[in-house]
């Protein structure tokens, strides 16, 4: 067990990222009832392996575990989804055809289902820049894409979003 | 698309991820390349959609209230993903478990404590500033007028500075209550977004109160410097508030 200290410092630190655990496990696993399960088994986890935090970026620190949770989950119950990965013809999720997306009535709900019917990877570092405001070093350190390619992995999520969304409009005009 | 940069560099200079010589270069490049100022235009708009859409998800009451209540019930029920397939998991391991969560447990009910109290209080101090009318009560881009205008009316100086070159303007100050004292609230715009700073002595034998985290989809960082303590919230990304973080402590 950890030291009352160290307690502390994990209240202090990691339980403030509570929300961003909780964002990033939802959008990885489009759904919120599994998402709370891992984010709680991910807390667990950060508390368990706390001594092995030495003092940086604790929310990148947790989302490290958060991701590192959904993705071993993923593996084991969803399997194909993680196959797919990168593979951006194959990947197309039913529910996110032009037709199905344009037939929600509004954007927000287009977007959502955009946003789901991406792979996890392109997902996740959009998710992590644009609704979490992380920086390319912080993308890097959690998802474990190397420094280097964090942009281009970005610049081909947006695209893949953006084309996703245009031909959704299409349907609809 | 043939420009490359409209490919990578593009997203770089967007995201404020280039150095300022690669930046520079850039915006040399983008004055006169039609692919990066469509993309560039492109990509501010996708953005702002995901921004306008309300996507990101919290954590709920009732989520950090089931982590409280299962164990109020007794360790046994920790986890719902476990407790599906209880049969696997070896006696001990489940105790380890059992004896984790309650020690999380113990910091959830901590969680009330005085830092948790003040960020709760800072965040409704912000939401309440962007009604109509309640943002500044001395409205000026010019430090100069700023600072001043807190003369009499606190018993500390707040550090008041305009960060406008490097895309934090100064919008004015108020006067706010936080943790039963007044405190100096100075606003600074960030794009769209406004970003409360709270400035407040601090007293001796406080708990320190340095956090950053994010609750109601706005971000907060709260930090100390030698008898000062800071709090920045606002709906802008962290990566703002560790960037005037930084301006601040130049």
């Amino acid at each position: 067990m950890l030291e009352p200290q160290d307690r502390i410092r994990f209240e202090q630190l990691v339980l403030p990222h509570l929300d961003s655990a909780t964002n990033l496990a939802r959008w990885l696993l489009r759904n919120r009832a599994d998402s709370d399960d891992l984010v709680q088994e991910a807390m667990l986890r950060a508390y368990r392996f706390f001594d092995r935090f030495h003092g940086g970026d604790a929310r990148a620190w947790l989302l490290q575990i958060v991701r590192n949770t959904c993705y071993t989950w993923l593996e084991k119950n969803r399997p194909s989804e993680l196959m797919t990965e990168f593979n951006e013809e194959v990947h197309q999720r039913p529910s996110a055809t032009p037709e199905s997306l344009a037939a929600q009535a509004d954007e927000r709900q287009r977007l959502m289902l955009a946003l789901e019917s991406l792979s996890p990877r392109f997902r996740e570092v959009l998710v992590l820049r644009e609704l979490e405001g992380c920086s390319y070093k912080e993308i890097g350190e959690i998802t474990g894409i190397p420094i280097g390619t964090v942009m281009s992995t970005l610049s081909r999520a947006r695209e893949r979003l953006q084309r996703t969304m245009t031909a959704a409009a299409k349907e609809v005009s | 698309m043939n420009c490359e940069l409209a490919k990578t560099t593009v997203h770089g200079y967007f995201d404020g991820e280039l150095d300022a010589v690669r930046s520079a270069e850039f915006e040399r490049h983008l004055e006169n390349c039609v692919e990066c100022q469509t993309e560039l235009k492109d990509i501010e708009s996708l953005r702002a959609l995901l921004h306008e859409s309300n996507l990101y998800e919290q954590a709920s009451a009732e989520f950090r209230e089931r982590i409280r209540k299962q164990l109020a019930h007794g360790a046994e029920r920790v986890s719902p993903v476990r407790s599906r397939r209880w049969f696997l998991v070896p006696a001990f391991g489940s105790l380890a478990a059992a004896a984790a969560v309650v020690a999380i447990m113990f910091f959830v009910l901590q969680s009330q404590t005085q830092s948790a109290r003040i960020t709760a209080e800072l965040i409704d101090a912000h939401v309440r500033s962007l009604q109509p009318g309640h943002l500044t009560d001395v409205q000026s881009t010019d430090q100069h007028t700023v600072k001043p205008w807190f003369d009499g009316k606190l018993d500390f100086v707040p550090p008041v500075s305009d960060y406008s070159e490097q895309g934090f303007p100064l919008v004015g100050g108020r006067l706010d209550a936080v943790d039963g004292r007044n405190v100096a609230a100075l606003v600074y715009s960030r794009r769209k977004h406004f970003i409360n700073l709270f400035v407040w002595p601090y007293r001796e034998k406080e708990p320190s109160f340095v956090s950053s985290g994010s609750r109601q989809g706005y971000h907060w960082m709260a930090w100390q410097s030698d008898d000062m303590r800071f709090c920045l919230i606002s709906d802008a990304s962290a990566t703002d508030l560790r960037d005037l973080k930084d301006l601040i402590h130049r």
